[in-house]
């Protein structure tokens, strides 16, 4: 397991339990699954993108399809690309956890 | 600059597994995906374990990587493809790094793992390994890598491009969104840095945009392309990503690394730093 290595940038084990070390009064946790009808979908590319669009972050969905961002409270956009198709949502995140469900269809 | 020099489609990679003197080479910060399935023939490189010394912040030596190049099988004549995963963050970090040591052809794989995966190219489990060689690594170019006092009087007279999030920029995070923030530096950026973000640089799949894209992108953000630049992230692999598209794809010839990137810089005893969305004064 690799855990959550804050030394450095690459993506860290999406099904890992959240580390003891965040703080959840702090940190502003947006969670999810990324599904293809009721199908979990591994191996997607999800991406977080700020009220503006702009790209922030990008994770690859665990075996049971889910991913998770430590971002900052406000409008975010969730955007997956998977070989089963790509889907977006977009969801307003507070501190804590916030819960998301992302569809991914053919075009 | 051609890009035909510095970079490779998925369709060339893939018809050009097996060419002799072709070596493609895994860059990754976490490897499981790497174990997990990579491309046929391809070696893997851990970016922390092989790249950086174990002690000293800093990376490996000349010695150390002609040591790690020899033990892996990869020739000076050898053409050296590089690819991973994170939109070829540590890939672009390799690149650099290998220019750094003076490798003479080493292309990036436009892509990287992400368009390979999704255009459902074969991936395989298999162990690689291949002849040991007699690597010989050139002194480092340092004309490609910025140290910390040549960033503190950057300030107000070159290009300094942070290409962080906007929110890392500004301050609001110290580190990108999948990773937990708490971290003992300041936030914010270097006084006069514009903000391109990396991904400004890159397609939704991970491929790198158009010259002509590129060259608009960086001019609208307030980038004198008649000035030396230098470009930095949090520790340096986003920025080698802008380093190949400023230096390598649009060919500007003084592009410096500046490796130690926020997590030095954020952290030196009294340097300025500069809160919120604007560059600031020098």
């Amino acid at each position: 397991m690799a855990g959550v290595d804050v030394a450095g940038c690459g993506a860290p084990d999406q099904a890992a339990p959240l580390p003891a070390s965040v703080d959840l009064a702090k940190e502003t946790v947006i969670t999810g699954v990324v599904r293809a009808g009721d199908e979990p979908v591994p191996g997607a590319y999800v991406r977080l993108l700020d009220a503006g669009g702009e790209f922030t972050a990008e994770v690859v969905t665990s075996a049971a399809g889910e991913f998770r961002f430590f971002a900052a409270p406000g409008k975010w956009t969730l955007r997956a690309l998977s070989r089963q198709g790509n889907g977006d949502t977009t969801i307003s995140a507070d501190r804590g956890v916030t819960q998301v469900a992302l569809a991914v269809a053919a075009d | 600059m051609s890009r035909d020099n510095v970079l490779v489609s998925a369709d060339w990679a893939e018809k050009n597994l097996d060419a002799p003197g072709v070596v493609f080479v895994e860059v990754d910060e976490d490897t499981t995906a790497y174990d997990a399935g990579h491309i046929p023939g391809a070696i893997k490189l851990d970016w922390k374990k092989d790249l950086q010394d174990p002690v000293r912040r800093d990376f490996v030596n000349k010695q150390q990587f002609e040591a790690l190049l020899s033990e892996r099988g990869i020739a000076n004549s050898d053409t050296v493809i590089l690819y991973g995963g994170n939109n070829n963050w540590f890939a672009a970090y390799a690149y650099w790094y290998f220019k750094l040591y003076g490798h003479e052809s080493v292309k990036l794989l436009d892509g990287g793992r992400k368009k390979w995966e999704l255009d459902n190219r074969p991936l395989v489990k298999d162990a690689v390994s291949r002849p040991a060689t007699q690597y010989t690594a050139k002194q480092p170019d340092v004309s490609i890598r910025a140290f910390r006092d040549e960033v503190v009087a950057a300030i107000g007279t070159k290009n300094l491009v942070d290409v962080r999030s906007p929110d890392e920029y500004a301050g609001r995070l110290l580190a990108p969104a999948h990773l937990p923030q708490e971290q003992a530096q300041r936030a914010g950026h270097i006084p006069t840095a514009v903000n391109v973000p990396w991904s400004k640089a890159a397609n939704e799949d991970g491929t790198f945009k158009s010259n002509e894209e590129l060259a608009a992108i960086y001019a609208e953000a307030g980038f004198d392309a008649s000035k030396p630049t230098i470009a930095y992230c949090r520790i340096g692999e986003r920025s080698s990503h802008t380093w190949f598209a400023l230096h390598e794809l649009l060919g500007y010839p003084d592009v410096k690394n500046y490796d130690g990137s926020w997590t030095e810089y954020g952290s030196l005893v009294g340097v300025p730093v500069a809160l919120g969305d604007e560059p600031g004064e020098a």
